[in-house]
């Protein structure tokens, strides 16, 4: 009846050896012989650097800004607080004074008017984002087109990225957001309390062969393209003309270009 | 053994214990969760695989198209009998969804009439919830 000592250790381990050989045997029973390809109608697929750039000069009005952030608000289901909750509101692309978008390249003799000059201002999806450093899951993460994207899936609400990001494009769902949109789109997931998010250049219209949603509303005020293509008009505007960034000093190398001598000045 | 005849009269009657529900319900039918009609069960030949794959590995299948999708930019999938799907929720749904008007199968499951999703079925009978709605939107919101 009794065992010694070694015996006992010998059926231990061959019941260890079953146990690890048999978690071999489920998990590989899982995948099933299939293979995963990008979507044919994509737009950019060997893209690098994808990067847009704001023409100023396309901006005058009001409805200028309405245009192009509407366009955006209606196909992500980005929710409308209200004025009265300003410290919940969702942002993807809005409008900012030059003072704000612009801070660090002080110039004291800039007339109040120039300061509250309004700019389009969304994620810059940098070349190195520090938001995707912070993120301690990896729910934020730069594809090799050069997008900073946002898995959502994965996304704890620990706020890292909002405290990294030195531009404020990420927005926290304090609230559940779905009373508050408007019209929900089914072709786009809303989100819930607890999770960040911010602009990701419309990769789910890139893979159906669209052009971002902003771009297309802008009519002609916002460029997109591919930065590693030198035939894409962003490199040929980008390389030619006189562009500024935000905060470059930060030296996250933003790929939202500003075009704000206009189309004449080279 | 000391005091055996208690120790084994013990042993017999926390077994009994153990195993009474085994014996409560034998014989019994066990009614199953009610599968709903889906809206195009007619044309529907199999799933994206095979059907006895689908119901054993679903959630694994679907954890590995989000990641497909929304890590890699992957969002087409093919099975393994070489046809291509969308990775989308929405390729699940366009047949997975219910008319509740005229299902008469799942008439007495409570889950159905709060719900049109054809997932809850299943889900509430194994008592899991899934969080997928949550974000993503039902069966009403299949457009494409």
């Amino acid at each position: 009846m009794s065992i010694n000592r070694r015996t006992f250790l010998r059926r231990a381990g061959m019941l260890t050896a079953l146990g690890l050989g048999g978690s071999f045997v489920i998990n590989g029973a899982v995948e099933a012989a299939a293979e995963y390809e990008p979507s044919k109608k994509g737009l950019f697929p060997n893209a690098k650097h994808l990067a847009m750039v704001v023409d100023m000069s396309k901006f005058k009005t009001e409805d200028d800004f309405n245009r192009v952030i509407q366009s955006c608000v209606s196909i992500h289901n980005i929710p409308d607080f209200g004025k009265d909750d300003l410290k919940d509101e969702i942002k993807w692309i809005w409008s900012d004074d030059y003072e704000h978008t612009f801070s660090g390249g002080d110039n004291d003799y800039l007339t109040d008017d120039f300061k509250k000059l309004p700019f389009m201002v969304a994620c810059n999806h940098c070349e190195n984002p520090p938001c995707v450093k912070a993120c301690p899951t990896g729910a934020t993460f730069k594809r090799p087109d050069g997008i900073v994207d946002m898995d959502f899936h994965r996304c704890i609400g620990c706020r890292f990225c909002m405290g990294a990001c030195p531009f404020g494009a990420r927005s926290f769902n304090y609230r559940d957001p779905r009373p508050f949109i408007k019209k929900i789109d089914p072709d786009y997931p809303t989100r819930t309390p607890g999770v960040v998010e911010k602009c990701i250049f419309c990769v789910e219209r890139l893979a159906d062969g669209l052009m971002p949603a902003c771009v297309e509303a802008s009519k002609g005020g916002l460029i997109f393209g591919d930065l590693d293509d030198h035939t894409s008009e962003v490199w040929k505007i980008v390389s030619s003309k006189f562009t500024i960034r935000r905060k470059t000093e930060l030296g996250t190398q933003p790929s939202v270009y500003y075009l704000v001598g206009g189309e004449s000045h080279a | 053994m000391y005091k055996g005849g208690k120790i084994i009269a013990g042993l017999i009657i926390f077994v009994a214990f153990l195993t009474f529900p085994f014996f409560y319900n034998m014989g019994k039918a066990n009614a199953g969760p009610d599968l709903p009609t889906y809206a195009s069960s007619a044309n529907l030949q199999q799933c994206v695989e095979p059907a006895e794959y689908m119901k054993a590995n679903h959630m694994q299948l679907l954890n590995q198209w989000r990641n497909a999708d929304v890590r890699d930019g992957q969002s087409i999938y093919i099975n393994s009998q070489g046809k291509s799907f969308d990775i989308s929720l929405e390729s699940c749904v366009e047949c997975h969804s219910t008319q509740a008007t005229k299902n008469t199968v799942g008439v007495n499951n409570p889950a159905l009439k709060t719900s049109d999703q054809f997932c809850v079925s299943c889900h509430n009978y194994a008592s899991v919830e899934p969080t997928c709605w949550s974000c993503h939107s039902g069966p009403e919101g299949a457009t494409k």
